[in-house]
Formats: structure tokens, sequence, C-alpha cells
């Protein structure tokens, strides 16, 4: 079966600041694909990741990185140049769901107001009188992200405008680009969508309570931190609307195999949050949770998005 | 659209023990600065933060013929069960390494432990109630904090200046630690080129210490790691051979050979040593024994004297290099101690700027350093960075510190548009204050 496909590279570390995070993704996705008897082999970006392509036969690659090159499409779009097939979106839909500057205004769903502004705007026409602008037309409580990370790495609640500033800074760490959004309140939700061949798919929406209130990179990397309950506790009607979402917005993007979309739920149903092209496969990330709701086998379904990685570069089915 | 209809709903904290742990587990959690490290790995970063020895000029050749010897001559002693103070020939080998420095021991008085850090374990096991008061200089070295959390030890930190710590301060800790009915267990210090701050005790402050440690009946815990790495100046006695009754020393091979052995030791009053003793065979039966055949193996075979005296060259070229890339790209306002020995710089950044969370951009920027926030208990440090000059080559080293001044100057720029303060100092060598007073609380 799996000598069809040939081997598999598991693409996981890269430099990004989630490096850690995706080095854990990636030894779970491969162990998981080793236990379906594929031929694996696991690798990071390095200079010598083209030789490695060259020589490897058949290869289909797995990229499981997070952030910078990883999730913004670059990566992809060599894959592509070098005609060597893989799972997940392609390069351009990668760019546009990775960065919040540009994915949140392109989707037509339900999303919170945001301003996206680099840090060179606040240098040139003065900070206090942007920040002063900006809460005014936005309001408080407001949510900082760096426009392209993950993992919450950078994001900052801001209650207070003096607060503001140095919320910006701890974004401008991570980027250039900061986006400000109106913080939105509500039951946090991760919708996965997948696609095997059979059109796109909502799993179950996983649940996130976080123990100290907030899904940072504590809560969100240490077992026992967060509470997750899957499918989500929620109404049948936001159910359906947020697998509505997660499946509208994997089609807007024009995103292929794999998404997750994180949502927040208020009083008047599901706010869209953000997209991720590739997500968290580690023991506390969503996406196996999701997996296990639907009553999918996470090595069963990483096996069949490579083998529809693996038809798109031209091989059979029969792997 | 259907939704698939799962049969349970499954409620998970992903860790079913979670309410089974100890107590003193609390807090040990995932952190994302810890996680930026992974990045620190890649050889595109010049990692200024780890504290690894450079062993790469060791004879590793003739070291691993030797090793080869060692299993086919004695091998079915040295894969053996072995004693839990340790073997006797290693003892006796650790009191001439110790005989370099000055310290007259006897080899009954030594326990082998698993690197250092394990004697410090021993000794924080050996003395520590949940509650006690373990002293400590401000900054201090972080592996040594987070062995005493477990411990669920408070951890009270005395200043220190450019001199080591501040008797007078140490007095004052000592006394509201006491007045509030605390009992304060140990005094832990770092003499030689401290860890984080390359700080090194003067000899007169070493004589206060010992004179305000038997005032105030304290014991002290000397850790000496790289107390042969001497690169500047004359070597200063160890606090332990000013006093053998007051003084638990701790030594170590890690820096002066190669850490993977994890051979360390304590040096301990008798009475001490005992229980040190019964606390290794508690905790390991015995200390490696291989490794102690290892290491006696090489300090019986090599010149390690000389090696030692290699060691310092290569680092007094790295400290060297660090100290002329700082001087050459450091924007004004900073300030760095001059260390005499060991691998470590500590750096001072203007007021208003934040080591930790500017470490994304640092590594964005391909360089990492360890943020001063570690090396305190109580969060103070956010100004400070520990650099390490032990492990990168000199060129790489420079070429940090050019990376790290830029990202500084682009972080004061940041703080000057969204009109943080970042207030200018005096551009001295030298950095360390007073610092608030502890909080006994």
């Amino acid at each position: 079966m799996s000598s069809e496909i040939g081997t598999i590279v598991v693409l996981a570390g890269g430099l990004s600041h989630e490096r850690d995070v995706s080095l854990r993704s990636g030894r779970r996705v491969a162990q998981a694909l080793r236990d379906r008897g594929h031929d694996v082999v696991e690798s990071d970006v390095t200079a010598g990741l083209a030789d490695l392509l060259a020589t490897t036969p058949d290869p289909v690659v797995f990229p499981v990185l997070h952030g910078g090159d990883g999730e913004d499409g670059a990566l992809r779009t060599v894959l592509d140049l070098l005609g060597v097939p893989y799972v997940g979106s392609s390069g351009p839909a990668s760019q546009r769901a990775f960065d919040k500057s540009i994915c949140t205004p392109l989707v037509t769903v339900r999303k919170p107001e945001q301003v996206a502004l680099p840090n060179s705007v606040f240098r040139e026409l003065g900070a206090p009188a942007l920040v002063q602008s900006v809460v005014r037309q936005l309001g408080l409580p407001l949510m900082v992200k760096p426009s392209r990370s993950g993992s919450a790495l950078g994001c900052t609640r801001v209650d207070r405008v003096e607060a503001l500033p140095a919320a910006l800074v701890a974004a401008f760490a991570y980027g250039e680009l900061a986006v400000i959004e109106r913080f939105v309140a509500g039951t946090e939700v991760a919708v996965t969508v997948i696609d095997i061949g059979e059109g796109p798919r909502a799993l179950p929406a996983v649940e996130i309570r976080p123990r100290a209130g907030v899904y940072d990179y504590t809560a969100r990397y240490t077992a026992g931190e967060t509470r997750f309950i899957a499918p989500a506790n929620i109404t049948d009607e936001n159910a359906e609307a947020c697998a509505a979402m997660g499946l509208a917005v994997h089609a807007e993007l024009g995103l292929r195999d794999l998404s997750r979309t994180d949502i927040i739920i208020d009083a008047d149903g599901p706010v869209f949050i953000e997209t991720n092209v590739a997500p968290g496969m580690t023991e506390t990330s969503l996406v196996p949770l999701a997996v296990e709701a639907a009553e999918l086998d996470f090595g069963e379904l990483c096996a069949a998005l490579v083998r529809q990685a693996h038809v798109r570069g031209g091989g059979t089915s029969q792997g | 659209m259907s939704l698939p209809q799962p049969v349970t709903r499954r409620d998970t904290v992903l860790d079913p023990w979670i309410d089974t742990y100890a107590e003193r587990t609390h807090g040990l959690t995932v952190s994302a600065v810890r996680a930026l490290f992974s990045v620190a790995n890649r050889p595109e970063v010049v990692s200024l933060a780890g504290g690894m020895p450079n062993i790469a000029d060791l004879p590793r050749e003739a070291i691993g013929e030797a090793i080869a010897a060692l299993i086919r001559d004695r091998g079915a002693q040295a894969m053996q069960y072995g004693s839990g103070q340790g073997e006797p020939f290693m003892r006796e080998h650790i009191t001439e390494v110790m005989a370099e420095e000055a310290i007259a021991a006897h080899p009954d008085d030594v326990v082998v432990s698993c690197g250092s850090q394990q004697a410090l374990d021993l000794v924080t096991r050996t003395f520590c109630d949940p509650g006690d008061v373990i002293l400590a200089e401000a900054p201090s070295y972080v592996g040594a904090l987070g062995t005493f959390r477990a411990y669920q030890v408070q951890i009270v930190q005395v200043a220190m200046d450019e001199r080591g710590i501040v008797p007078q301060a140490l007095r004052e800790a000592v006394a509201a630690c006491r007045a509030v009915g605390k009992r304060v267990k140990f005094l832990y210090t770092i003499p030689n080129f401290q860890n984080p701050t390359g700080v090194t005790q003067s000899l007169e402050r070493r004589r206060e210490l010992i004179a305000v440690a038997h005032e105030l009946d304290l014991l002290i815990v000397e850790d000496n790691p790289y107390g042969l790495l001497t690169i500047e100046g004359e070597p200063l006695p160890a606090l332990r051979s000013m006093d053998d009754e007051r003084v638990i020393y701790l030594g170590s091979f890690s820096k002066t050979f190669a850490p993977g052995f994890r051979v360390g030791w304590a040096l301990a009053p008798h009475a001490v040593r005992e229980k040190l003793t019964l606390a290794q065979e508690s905790a390991t039966l015995a200390p490696p024994v291989f490794s102690q055949f290892a290491i006696s193996t090489y300090l019986h075979q090599f010149d390690w004297r000389a090696q030692i005296v290699a060691y310092r060259d290569m680092y007094r070229g790295r400290r060297d290099a660090m100290l002329r890339g700082l001087t050459e790209n450091m924007p004004p306002g900073c300030t760095w101690t001059h260390p005499t020995g060991g691998f470590f710089v500590w750096l001072t950044m203007p007021e208003g700027l934040d080591s930790q969370s500017m470490l994304p951009r640092a590594v964005s920027a391909r360089v990492a350093y360890v943020p001063g926030t570690a090396f305190y208990a109580d969060g103070l440090g956010s100004r400070n960075m520990r650099l390490s000059f032990c492990f990168p080559s000199e060129e790489r080293i420079v070429e940090g510190t050019r990376r790290l001044g830029e990202v500084i100057h682009d972080e004061l720029d940041m703080l000057r548009t969204f009109g943080i303060d970042a207030g200018t100092v005096e551009a001295v060598h030298r950095d360390l204050t007073t610092g608030p007073a502890p909080d006994i609380t």
C-alpha cells in the first residue's frame, strides 16, 4: 500500500518563533504515518532540503511548519516550483490565510472590526495621536496581535488606552505589522475542515476553556492548563453556524486539504477570529481532538491527506 | 450540510493526573520564552544564550582509546553498581583537583554527585522544608532557583555589587527573615565569575562574608563550577579554604573537562556528608560509576592541568571578543560587566527596555540571549540579559553582538515612537545596583 506513495517527507522546525511547536507537531504526524506503515523522513527546513527532495524517491511533503516561511506560502510555492506534491493549501492561498491583515478583510463571514498598521506609520505620523484615533474608532477592550504569527505569541488584550502602546510594542517584536481588533468576548471554539477527496467537511467544533482564562502559549501547550470539550457544548444552531463559518472561510480563501478556523461565539453567534493552514498537531492541539470527536483515526486522516497530495502530483490513488 | 454525529462528548484537560500532582510541580508549564530557545539551536542563530562549554579541542580520539581500554580491562567494575558516596579513587582525584584552589580536603568528606546540580539538590533536600528561606545573590543561577523552588523554599535574593554579595544587605535580609519567624537555611553563592553576572567576589568581600556567616550563624553553600577558569588576574581563595565548618562546597568536572559525564561533588563537614550520602543512596543508589571511572582515567592518563590552561586561553579570546563586540555595537546607555573568568557577561539596557519582550525581535535577527528575569525569583531583571561567550567562536560572538546592538537600537527607537521612557545612564562597565529590599512576606 504505502510503497505506492513513495516517501513522505514531514517538514517541521524552521526558523519561526513557533519552531518548538512545529517540531512537536511534526513528530506526531510522522509517528502516525509510520504507524500505518508509511516510509517517512523527518526534515527541518535547511539549505539541504532541495537536495533531499531531489534524492528521495517519489516524495510527498507533509509540511507541519507553523509561522513564518512555513505557513506564509513561501515554502509551498517553492515546492510547486520543484514539482513536489505536498499536503495542504497552495502558496498563494496560504499567504492569504496566514496574514491576518489580508485574511480578515477578505473573508465575508461575521468578523471583528480591525485595523492593521505597520510599525513605520506610528513613527511617521506620531504614535500618541494614532493610538487615540484607534481607540476612538474601535473602542475598548481591544486585541492586539502580530499580523503574521501564531500560537497567541505577541497577543495582548488591552483594556485601557494607556496600555495600547506596550501591547503594540509586544506585537511588533514579532513583525513589522500589527492588527488591532475589537475584543470579542464569548465561547472560544475551533472548527477543523478536512477534504480527503469528497469535498470539504467540517469536523465537530472543539470548545476551549483555559484554566487561567486566557488561551495563551502556556495554556495551549501545557497539558492540564486548558479544558477542551469536543464536540463543543454549544447549541445546535451555533454548532451549525460554526461549521458553516469554517467551510465558508476554507472556500473563500481557496484553501485545500486541511484548515482550522478559530471562532468566538458571542451573544449574536459566531465571530471569525483567524484561520490556520498548518494547524498544530501536538498532544494538546485542537485538530487531533476534532478528529477524535468525529470518530476518525488521526493516522488514517494524515495518510488520506498524503494520498490526496500524491494524486494531485500525478500519482495514483492506490496508495 | 450534515455534521458528523459523535456518540459521546469528550471533556478533557488532556492530563488525567492533573489533580494528582504534588503542589511543588505547580508552575512547571511550557513557556513562550523557553520555546524561543528552540530556534537558538539553529546554526543561523548566534546563540549567546546557552552555557555550554566548548569541548571541541579535547583530544577525543585519545580519550576514546582510553575509554575503550577501560571497558576492556576494567569493564566488570566500571559498569557495576558502586558506592553511594562515590568511588574512593574518584574522591581522591577530586581532592587533588580542589587542591588547585588551595582547598585542603579529605576524600572521606567528598560526596560524588550527578553533576554539581544534583549535589545542590541533595543539599537542598537535606536542609530545607517547605517555607524555609534560602538566600542567594540577586541575580543568581537559574538552575539553582529551579531546584529551590522544587523544594517549595522561599528564595530571598540579596543585593550584590561589582565585588559580590553586599554584606550589609545580607545582614539585613537575614534579620528581616528571622524577625518574621522564617528559618534561614543557607546562603547560596557563586563567588567566582558568578552565573549570570560574571562578577567575582573580592578577597576582602570573601573575608567579610565568612565573618558575617559566623556573626549570624549562617551556613554557606559555595558553588564553584568555574573556579579554575580564571582568565585575568590571580585566582582568589575559595570560601571553603577559609572555613571548613561553615561552608559546603560544590564542584564539577563539567567546565574543566566535559559536562556529558555528569560528575560533580559536594565537600561537606563530616556530619553533613553522612546525610548527603544517605540522600544520594535514596536518590540514585550511586552516582554514575562508569563516568567516575572515565573521569579518573582522564585525570590519571592525560595532562588535565594543561587542558585547563588551554581552556583558559580559548575562553580569554572569546571573552575579549565579546567585550570588544559590545564596545563597538552597543547603543549609549547600555552597560555590562567585565568578567575575569567563567562564561558570562551581564548586560544592562536603558530604563524602559525589556529583554524578555525583546527576545522575539532578537530571534528574528538571529541572535539569542537569556532574559535577566530568569535569574530573579521575583520578576526583577527585565533590563538585563545574560550573554555567554563560552560556546560560539570569536567571529560569531562579534557578529552576535552586532546583531544584538541593532535589535536594541530598534527597540529603543520603538519605545521612543510610543513615548515609553528610555532613560540613559552613564556608560560604565558595571551595572549592579543594590536594588529593592527583599520581600520576606
